[in-house]
C-alpha cells in the first residue's frame, strides 16, 4: 500500500477508518536465508536493500521492542555528510545521496528538510580547524562554505554577539544540503518496503542466544523460539557487545547513553541546524515547532535510556550561551539511547570473528544520517560475502593494523 | 545523578568524578613479544556488560585519587567502592 493523493482522497470517504497496516506482523518462520537481528533503521534498510538488491527477500528482521525504538526513534536526525577522511566522506555522501531520494524510493514522505548545518567556531584556533576540515570536505567533493561572523548572524539572528559573550562567533562552516529528517518515517518507510519485498518483520521478539553447528552460526534463539538462518546479520548498536558475548566474542565497542531534549514548541526561530564547537550543543527546530537539543555523552557506560542530570545541565548551560532567548522556554521531554561507541567514532561493517555471521555497528552518535548508505552496503557483504567498495575501510581488523578512521578527533563534532 | 562514595573524602556528587574505564585490563608484554592483535584486545575491546561492572574512576574534583567502583550499568546502582589497593571486589551478575 503506497501512500498517493488518490489514496488520501479515498480515505477521506470513509473517515480515515479503513487504513491498512503497513506491514504485516507474521509469526516467524522456522528458518530464513537470513535474520537480521535489530529493527532500527540499520536493521529494516539492510533487510530492504537485501531483498531489492540483492534478491534475497527470505529475510527476517527480528526486534526486541517495538520496530525503530531504538537509537533510531531517539535520535536528533541530523544528517550530513561533511566528514573528514575520504572513506568516510564517500560511505557518509553515498547515504546522504541516497536519503535526497528516498521519499520517492519508499513512497513515504520522510521529510528529508535541507536546511544547511552550521558548525560554529569560537576562537582562532577552532576556525582553524574549520578551515582544514572545509578543505578536507572539498578534496573529498563535498560542498561546503566558510562562513564569517556577518554571514552568520544572517543565519542565526538570535545567537548571542553581545561584546561579552563567553563564546563569540568567529565563524562558521555551512553545509547547505546538511539538515534534518523525520527518524520515525525512515524506519517505517524501509519497514513497509521490505515487507512489500517479502520481509517479515517480527517485534517483540528478543534474540536470546545463537544456535552454532562446529564454527559456525546456524541460527538464532529467540524469545518466540528457535529459528535457523543460512546467515545471521548484527545491527543492534547499543546491544552489540552484549550479543557478541553470546556468540562467544568480544568487541572494540563501549555503550553510553546519548540524550536529547525537546522544548515546548515556539513559532520559526531557527532556520538550520547550529553545532558549536566549544559546547558541544547543538539545536535545530522541528516542523512542529520544538527545539530539538542535543549535546555530548554521559561519560561512563551505560544501558539505561535515560541520562543524567549533570549532562542535561552541561547541555542547555552551553545552548543558552549561544541563544539567551531560549532561557524562557520548558524542557518538554527528555530522553536517551545507547549508542555504540568505538575509538575512532567510525562504524564497523565487516564479518563476525564467528562464522555465518555478520556485524554492522560502531555508528555511536552519529548513525541516523548513515542508515540508507549503512544498509546498502551491509546487504552487499551480506549478500556477496565481500565488502561494499564504499565500506571497505570499515573493518574489525583496523584496530590491530591500526588504519583507524579517527573522525572524533578530525572533525570534532560527534553528530 | 550519581552519588560515589569516594574511599578517602565520603559520598560525593557524579560531577566531581571522572570515569577511567572498565578493570581488570592487563598490559601485555614484554612489548616485542605483544601481537598486534593482542595489543589491539588491551587498547581497543572490553566486555562492556550490561549489568555489574568493575571500573577505575577518579575523584577528579576532590582528593585526585583513583578508586574502584562497582557499578551497575542498568540500573546505576553502586554495590561497593574500594581504594586501588584493596582487593579487587567480586562481581556476581
Ligand atoms: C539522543 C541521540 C541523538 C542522536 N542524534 C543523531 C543525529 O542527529 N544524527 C545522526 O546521524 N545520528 C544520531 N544519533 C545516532 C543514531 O541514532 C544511531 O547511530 C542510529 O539510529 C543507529 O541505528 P541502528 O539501527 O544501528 O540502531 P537502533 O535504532 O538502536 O536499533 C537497534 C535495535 O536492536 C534492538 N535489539 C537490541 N538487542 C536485541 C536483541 N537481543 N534481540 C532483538 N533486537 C534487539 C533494539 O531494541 C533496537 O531497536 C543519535 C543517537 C541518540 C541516542
Ligand atoms: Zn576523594
Amino acid at each position: 500500500m503506497r501512500f498517493s493523493a488518490l489514496a488520501l482522497a479515498r480515505g477521506a470517504f470513509s473517515f480515515h477508518g479503513n487504513w491498512p497496516q503497513l506491514w504485516r506482523s507474521p509469526e516467524p518462520k522456522r528458518r530464513y536465508d537470513v535474520a537480521v537481528i535489530g529493527g532500527g533503521g540499520h536493521g529494516l534498510a539492510t533487510a530492504y536493500y537485501l531483498a531489492k538488491e540483492h534478491g534475497v527477500r527470505n529475510v527476517a528482521v527480528l526486534e526486541k521492542g517495538w520496530l525503530g525504538g531504538g537509537n533510531t526513534g531517539r535520535n536528533t536526525t541530523v544528517v550530513r555528510s561533511n566528514y573528514f577522511y575520504p572513506e568516510s566522506a564517500r560511505l557518509y555522501e553515498l547515504s546522504l545521496r541516497l536519503y535526497e531520494g528516498l521519499s520517492r524510493e519508499l513512497g513515504f514522505n520522510i521529510m528529508l528538510s535541507q536546511r544547511g548545518i552550521l558548525t560554529l567556531a569560537h576562537d582562532s584556533h577552532q576556525l582553524k580547524m574549520l578551515a582544514r576540515w572545509l578543505n578536507a570536505m572539498h578534496l573529498n567533493g563535498i560542498d561546503g562554505e566558510l562562513l564569517g561572523p556577518g554571514e552568520v548572524r544572517q543565519w542565526l539572528p538570535l545567537l548571542n554577539d553581545s561584546p561579552t559573550a563567553r563564546y563569540p562567533v568567529k565563524g562558521a562552516v555551512l553545509q547547505r544540503r546538511g539538515g534534518i529528517a523525520r527518524h520515525d518515517a525512515v524506519a517505517w518507510g524501509y519497514a513497509r518496503a521490505a515487507d512489500t519485498l517479502g520481509v517479515d518483520i517480527v517485534q517483540n521478539c528478543e534474540v536470546l542466544g545463537f544456535l552454532r553447528e562446529g564454527e559456525r552460526v546456524v541460527g538464532i534463539e529467540t524469545t518466540r523460539g528457535c529459528i535457523q538462518a543460512d546467515k545471521v546479520a548484527l545491527a543492534v548498536a547499543g546491544h552489540s557487545g552484549v550479543l557478541a558475548a553470546k556468540a562467544g566474542f568480544r568487541l572494540p565497542v563501549t555503550s553510553y547513553a546519548l540524550q536529547a531534549f525537546v522544548t515546548e514548541p515556539v513559532k520559526p526561530a531557527l532556520s538550520c541546524v547550529a553545532v558549536s564547537m566549544a559546547t558541544g550543543a547543538y539545536v535545530s527546530q522541528s516542523d512542529k515547532g520544538e527545539l530539538v537539543v542535543g549535546g555530548s555523552l554521559d561519560l561512563y557506560p551505560s544501558y539505561a535510556q535515560r541520562g543524567n542530570l549533570p549532562t542535561l545541565q552541561a547541555v542547555v548551560a552551553g545552548l543558552l550561551e549561544l541563544f539567551p532567548c531560549f532561557s524562557r522556554l520548558r524542557m518538554l521531554r527528555q530522553w536517551a539511547g545507547i549508542v555504540d561507541v568505538v575509538h575512532d567514532s567510525s562504524p564497523i561493517i565487516d564479518h563476525a570473528p564467528v562464522k555465518g555471521m555478520y556485524l554492522n555497528c560502531g555508528w555511536g552518535t552519529g548513525g541516523f544520517k548513515a542508515i540508507p548508505g549503512g544498509g546498502l552496503v551491509f546487504a552487499h557483504l551480506i549478500a556477496t560475502g565481500r565488502p561494499h567498495p564504499a565500506a571497505e575501510a570499515f573493518t574489525l581488523r583496523r584496530f590491530a593494523s591500526g588504519a583507524l578512521i579517527d573522525e572524533g578527533a578530525a572533525a570534532g563534532i560527534s553528530h | 545523578m550519581l552519588r560515589i562514595s569516594c574511599p578517602w573524602c565520603g559520598p560525593r556528587d557524579e560531577p566531581e568524578f571522572r570515569w577511567g574505564g572498565e578493570v581488570p585490563v592487563l598490559r601485555p608484554g614484554p612489548p616485542e613479544a605483544v601481537s598486534d592483535s593482542a595489543w589491539a584486545q588491551y587498547l581497543f575491546v572490553r566486555d562492556n556488560p550490561k549489568g555489574w561492572v568493575r571500573e577505575r574512576w577518579v575523584h577528579a574534583f576532590g582528593c585526585r585519587q583513583w578508586l574502584i567502583v562497582v557499578r551497575n550499568t542498568v540500573t546505576h546502582e553502586i554495590r561497593a567502592t574500594a581504594r586501588l589497593t584493596e582487593p579487587l571486589p567480586e562481581v556476581t551478575p
